[in-house]
Parts: structure tokens; C-alpha cells; sequence
């Protein structure tokens, strides 16, 4: 889409104004600064995705629309979480990361902060393999996505 | 030579052929007033509500086809503007309305008159700009112009901060622009026409539903030539009315909750039904589940690929200007040797016949009452059918469109999508400035007129002699009739009390005010009216306060669940 400002409140406010759902959406500038590029995951029918598209393709700022699902293509998603990590479970947590190949990128006495990259479902996993109350806090950025082998989104 | 935004604005207009801009002054257009004030390429038509300002700007452009422009200020100006700009997105109406802002500097500072004009907007803008650098403003109005005649039309507003119409820059008008993310498709797929005039050709039980976009797309014409070549029966939605001809025999009347029995059955039991520039809203086909029809094939033309398939599943789409595809149809199907089913379509007329014999816009002809049908009737008769007519909102709406039969586009001037009580006065005067010499006929309800009864003071200004032709009952009619029908009779709030005189009221703003109660009245005061060609006549039509719109379809019910008189 458009690098322009507003354009970002045009693309929420159809999916809100419509009753679509949104369960991420991630954008930034792309290599041509004129242009951002927008990962939206969403939920539908087949008939719904194809309105969602349509409607998304008669905004004035969106240049191209492709719904990546169709073919293959690859997700990723960065997750920051911070864990409890003390006394025995402080190698534990260590090698829960290691396992899913998480980086801890800030250690305390008391805590790590993993970095994880994957796609949700993974991280998903990753959550779901720790000990609740190790859980301290998490961040998601949302998937961003890119079709596979030669399949572009390009203008 | 450098210009100031202001004056750029002015140029820009003038540049796009801009005949009237409807508006209204204050803070933040001051700088734009003035340049207003200095030229003479188009009329500035003050009203007295920035909201009649947008939709008299609408009602100039639905009789005329080209754009409409308004100029309000910021803040209460743009709010109040909202309302036609959102009746003018759901007409699909080409509108440029420029709004005042704050300084770029004041902005989100809650400074005095400022609102959020792009975000208030947004859902009911086709398109919308904030200036906030002068040298970005001509580009920008030729956008904004571009953007709301081309593809499926609609209004578009341009925002501009007070110091980007002081600031300077040169001034250069772009011939053309060029958007990468917005290319419109005209021309329809070849292979999907030829794919809809073979199923076109085949069929037993054909018929033609047909929308707003045949007027929008100036289309009339080619409609006329495919129907008539090929004898199918059509109907037509409320916003597609003039689109063919009413007082033909192949009409079989509007469609949908209060449509014609025979329009209905026929959309409900055809085997190929051919939808061009409509969109199966709510009000036409009801309940999409009962309207589904096992075996029924369905053609969809229309320029806005959101149209297609969004309520109703279609077997043939066809993206693109329903002008341009019905021509590319007509071609195919003057050339095509095909033997069509004569004997299948006659026997679909027969069936069509039948239910046309119900009569089911018959009424009470007998009445000591005026029946509202009655005077819509009378109006038709006495202007000879030839007159430009708006609506407001309501039963009145209802019966303008079942019994004025309109023969010509861009005629029949009505709030459809929105339903906007308020329109038909300050669209009427729209209509009026654009063409001078024709009969204008604002068709309205006492509920309705009183939603901008103050644009009698504009149209006293502008000398613009509209009629007024309201049909009084003394209640919002139309909500009554719910109430009726669906609520026991318990009319809550619908009741119109306190009701001014509304002779006085239109001789007070320098009016001919007129009082009619007896049906016997009716034809006279009309033709006394339409004589009275330089003056506004207000017609005060006290009327039968029972009547109902019939035949209707009550909500969530399918086309074949009608109830008849």
C-alpha cells in the first residue's frame, strides 16, 4: 500500500466497519519508501476471503492484495518473552530455549529474555511447553509472510 | 507566477468546469471566501446548513452526471456536512467536498473548530486528503475530482488546514493523473459477456433486474436497445428508476419490500435472472436464503467487483461500466443467429400477465380523502411526466417512485442507500440551478421538510421556484406503518404534534404557500401551482393519515412473501 499516513486507519477501519476479524496485522516500509507492505491474518469462509480481498483492493492506498494461503508460502513471527529463571529451573528454561531454538538476548539474577521467531503456531508451542507461572510477560509482533520460490508481490 | 493555496483552490475548481459550489462560510475558509468573493468562473450558492450545502451539491450532480462541489468550513461545518456526504457514498454519487482545518500547527490540539475530518469520514468517503503542504494541493483536487467521477463513483473530501491556503507556491493545474493503486475496470471480460449472452439466449424465463449504475453510467440507451430486441420483462430497483422507460409494457415496475407483485414473482421464478449495475440489497431481495431459487442462473454486471457476489451468488460476473458491457451484448446478440424460444417466453409472459392482473397498486379511487397515490398521480399528469422529481425519505418516497413513472434518467432524485430524511429540498434546488427551466418537484413528508426547512430562505435568495408537494398525514407515516403492522399499534412517537401552518411558514420566507384538503382540489391547485413558473409553491397536501405503502414485504421475508392490498 501507499506509505501514506492514514493509510494504515483505512485498512483497521474496513475490517471494523465490515465485521471481519483481525488477529494480526503487521506493517512497515518496504525497499521503495513510497511503499509499506501489510501482513493481515485473518479468519473466513471462503466467500468472506474474497470479500476481505475485494474490499482491501477498493481502498485508493492499497496497490496489490494476494492472499498468501493459497499456495505456499512462509510465516514468520517474532516473540519476546520473559521467564522466570532461578535455581533449578534457570538451566531448565536454558535448554527449553535451546530446544526451540530461542537466543536469550537479557539475563538478571532473576530472569532471561528468549527471542523466538516462527511461525505462530510454534510459538504457540513454545508457550505452551513452559510452566505457567514461569511466564512473565510476552510481546508477538503478529505474522509477516512472503509467498514461496518464485511466487512475488511486487509492483 | 506564485499563488496562494486559497487562490489555488479557486483556480482548481475553475479548472474543472465547476458551475455552483454550495457552502457556507466561516473561520477556517475565510482565505477561501475571499478568493471566492474575487472571481466570477462559477456562482457560490450560499444555503443556510452546511448539510443541505452537500446535498444540494448531490442533487446537481444525480440530475446532471458531472461532479458536485461544496465548501464548508472546519469543525460544526464538516460535521454537519457528514450526513450528505454519507448519502451521497451509499447513492454512489460523485461529490468533491472541500473542508476547512485548523492550522497544521493547532492540529490535535483541540483547537476551537477543529474536528478530525479525514478520520469522521473515512468509512463514507470513497477517498480522502488532508493537505498539509501547499505545493500538494492542485494535485491533490485533481485527484480528488478524478477519483470521484471515475469507476464507481462517490464522494470524495479534501481537508485543508487555514495557513495551507495563506502559504504560496506555483501554480500549475496537471492535465491527467495517474494513481497506481486505483485503475478501474471499464471494458468487461470478452469471454464472460459472451458466456452471459449465450445463457442470455437460452433462456425459457429470462428477466432483467436492473440498478442505479444504469443511471450512473448514462447506459439507458443500450438498456432500452437489449430489452426491446429482446422482449424480456424488466424491473428496476428505487435508484435505477428512469433507467427504462416506466410507461412501457415490458416494465413490470420496481422491485423489492414495496415493489409490484408482478416485478417480484417474476425475480423470484425466472430461470436466468440478468442483474446490471444493482447489488441485491436488503430492501430489494429481503432474506437471501428465501430468495436462493434451485435452478435460477444469475448474471451480475457491475463496475465495483464488491458488488458482485457480496449477498447473492452469481453464476456469470461481469466487471465493468454497465454502459460499455451492454453495448458489447448488444453487438453479440444483433449478430448471433441463435434460435431464441419464442414459444417459452410467451408462455413466461402469460405467467407474468397473471400476476400483473392482481392490480396490486390499485387503491381507493372512491375516497372523501386525499390519497396520497392520487396526488402523485395527479403531479404525473399535470407536468406530463416531464419533471425533475425529488424525495425525501418515507411512505411519501414510497408511492413518488410506485406511481410517478418515469421515463427518462436522472429524473427521479432520492436518498436510497442512506434513506436521509432532509434530502429533497436543498437536492431539488441542486437540480434546480442546474436546469433553470424545468419543473422540480420536491416530493416530501411533514416529517421530512422540517429536517431543512430553513433552505426556503436559499431558495427565496436564488429566486428558485421549486413545488413543494408535501403530503401531510400528520404522522412519520412510514414508521406508523411498521408500528401497525409490527407493533401492535402502538404508534410511540410518530405522531407529528404541533405542526406549524405551513402557508404562513413559505409566505413568511416570501413563498406562495397553498393548503389543499379535498380531493377534488388536487388536479387544480397543481396545474395553478406549475403555472405559477418564477415562484415556489408549498402544497400542503392534507391526506388520508391511514394510508399504507402496499404491496410490501416485511423485513427478513423473501420476494414471494408479499403482503397485497
Amino acid at each position: 500500500m501507499e506509505n501514506e499516513a492514514g493509510a494504515l486507519s483505512r485498512v483497521a477501519g474496513l475490517f471494523s466497519a465490515r465485521g471481519y476479524n483481525i488477529e494480526s496485522l503487521t506493517v512497515a516500509p518496504t525497499e521503495d519508501a513510497t511503499l509499506s507492505r501489510m501482513t493481515i491474518v485473518t479468519r473466513g469462509s471462503d466467500d468472506v476471503i474474497e470479500q476481505i480481498t475485494k474490499q482491501l483492493n477498493k481502498l485508493i492506498d492499497v496497490v496489490k492484495v494476494v492472499d498468501l494461503s493459497e499456495a505456499g508460502h512462509i510465516e514468520r513471527e517474532l516473540m519476546l518473552v520473559k521467564v522466570r529463571a532461578e535455581g533449578d529451573s534457570r538451566e531448565e528454561m536454558k535448554r527449553m530455549s535451546d530446544i526451540f531454538r530461542g537466543r536469550i538476548v537479557d539475563v538478571t539474577d532473576k530472569t532471561y529474555t528468549i527471542e523466538l521467531t516462527g511461525a505462530g503456531y510454534k510459538l504457540d508451542a513454545f508457550l505452551e511447553a513452559l510452566d505457567k507461572d514461569a511466564i512473565l510477560e510476552t510481546v508477538r509482533t503478529g505474522a509477516s509472510g512472503i509467498g514461496r520460490g518464485d511466487r512475488m508481490l511486487k509492483i | 507566477m506564485e499563488l496562494t493555496g486559497a487562490e489555488i483552490v479557486v483556480r482548481c475548481l475553475a479548472e474543472e468546469g465547476t458551475e455552483f459550489v454550495f457552502g457556507y462560510p466561516g473561520g477556517a475558509v475565510l482565505n477561501i471566501y475571499d478568493e471566492v468573493f474575487k472571481q466570477n468562473k462559477f456562482k457560490h450558492v450560499l444555503v443556510r446548513h452546511e448539510q443541505a450545502a452537500v446535498h444540494a451539491a448531490d442533487g446537481y450532480a444525480r440530475a446532471t452526471g458531472r461532479t458536485g462541489v461544496a465548501l464548508v468550513t472546519s469543525g460544526p461545518g464538516a460535521t454537519n456536512a457528514v450526513t450528505g456526504i454519507a448519502t451521497a457514498y451509499m447513492d454512489s454519487i460523485p461529490l468533491v467536498v472541500i473542508s476547512g482545518q485548523v492550522p497544521t500547527a493547532a492540529i490535535g490540539m483541540d483547537a476551537f473548530q477543529e474536528v478530525d475530518m479525514v478520520g469522521i469520514t473515512r468509512p463514507c468517503v470513497k477517498h480522502n486528503f488532508l493537505v498539509k503542504d501547499v505545493r500538494d494541493l492542485a494535485e491533490t483536487i485533481k485527484k480528488a475530482f478524478y477519483l470521484a467521477s471515475t469507476g464507481r463513483p462517490g464522494p470524495v473530501v479534501v481537508d485543508i488546514p487555514k495557513d495551507v491556503t495563506q502559504h504560496k507556491t506555483e501554480f500549475t493545474y496537471p492535465k491527467k493523473v495517474t494513481m497506481r493503486s486505483y485503475n478501474p475496470v471499464i471494458k468487461g471480460h470478452p469471454g464472460q459477456i459472451k458466456r452471459a449472452v449465450q445463457m442470455i439466449l437460452e433462456a425459457k424465463r429470462p428477466m432483467f433486474y436492473t440498478g442505479g449504475g444504469v443511471v450512473l453510467s448514462n447506459a439507458a440507451e443500450e438498456l432500452t436497445q437489449l430489452t426491446r430486441q429482446l422482449g424480456f420483462p424488466i424491473t428496476s430497483t428505487l435508484m435505477g428508476l428512469g433507467g427504462y422507460p416506466a410507461s412501457d409494457p415490458l416494465f413490470t415496475g420496481m422491485l423489492g419490500m414495496h415493489g409490484t407483485y408482478e416485478a417480484n414473482m417474476a425475480m423470484q421464478h425466472c430461470d436466468v435472472l440478468i442483474a446490471i449495475g444493482a447489488r441485491f440489497d436488503d430492501r430489494v431481495i429481503g432474506n437471501p436464503e428465501h430468495f436462493f431459487q434451485e435452478g435460477r442462473r444469475i448474471i451480475h454486471i457491475d463496475i465495483d467487483p464488491t458488488s458482485i457476489a457480496k449477498r447473492v451468488k452469481v453464476d456469470v460476473p461481469i466487471v465493468g461500466n454497465v454502459k460499455d458491457v451492454l453495448a458489447e451484448m448488444n453487438k453479440l446478440i444483433q449478430a448471433s443467429k441463435e434460435k431464441r424460444d419464442q414459444a417459452a417466453l410467451k408462455t413466461w409472459w402469460t405467467q407474468i400477465e397473471l400476476w400483473r392482473s392482481q392490480d396490486c397498486m390499485k387503491y381507493d379511487r372512491d375516497s372523501s380523502l386525499i390519497k396520497p397515490q392520487y396526488v402523485i398521480e395527479k403531479l404525473h399528469q399535470v407536468t406530463r411526466g416531464d419533471a425533475y422529481v425529488t424525495s425525501d425519505v418515507g411512505q411519501h418516497q414510497m408511492w413518488a417512485a410506485q406511481y410517478y413513472k418515469f421515463d427518462q434518467p436522472r429524473r427521479w432524485i432520492n436518498s436510497g442507500g442512506l434513506g436521509t430524511m432532509g434530502f429533497g429540498m436543498p437536492a431539488a434546488m441542486g437540480v434546480q440551478f442546474a436546469h433553470p427551466e424545468a419543473m422540480v418537484a420536491c416530493v416530501t413528508g411533514e416529517g421530512s421538510i422540517q429536517m431543512n426547512i430553513q433552505e426556503l430562505s436559499t431558495c427565496k435568495q436564488f429566486n428558485l421556484p421549486l413545488k413543494i408537494i408535501l403530503l401531510n398525514n400528520r404522522y412519520l407515516g412510514m414508521v406508523r406503518q411498521w408500528q401497525e403492522f409490527f407493533y401492535g399499534n402502538r404508534y410511540a412517537e410518530s405522531y407529528m404534534d404541533a405542526l406549524p401552518d405551513f402557508s404562513k411558514l413559505a409566505e413568511s420566507y416570501g413563498h406562495v404557500g397553498m393548503k389543499i384538503e379535498k380531493p377534488e382540489d388536487v388536479e387544480g391547485a397543481l396545474k395553478e401551482a406549475f403555472d405559477m413558473k418564477d415562484r415556489l409553491v408549498f402544497m400542503n397536501f392534507i391526506t388520508d393519515q391511514k394510508e399504507n405503502v402496499f404491496p410490501m414485504i416485511p423485513a427478513g421475508k423473501g420476494l414471494s412473501e408479499m403482503i397485497l392490498v
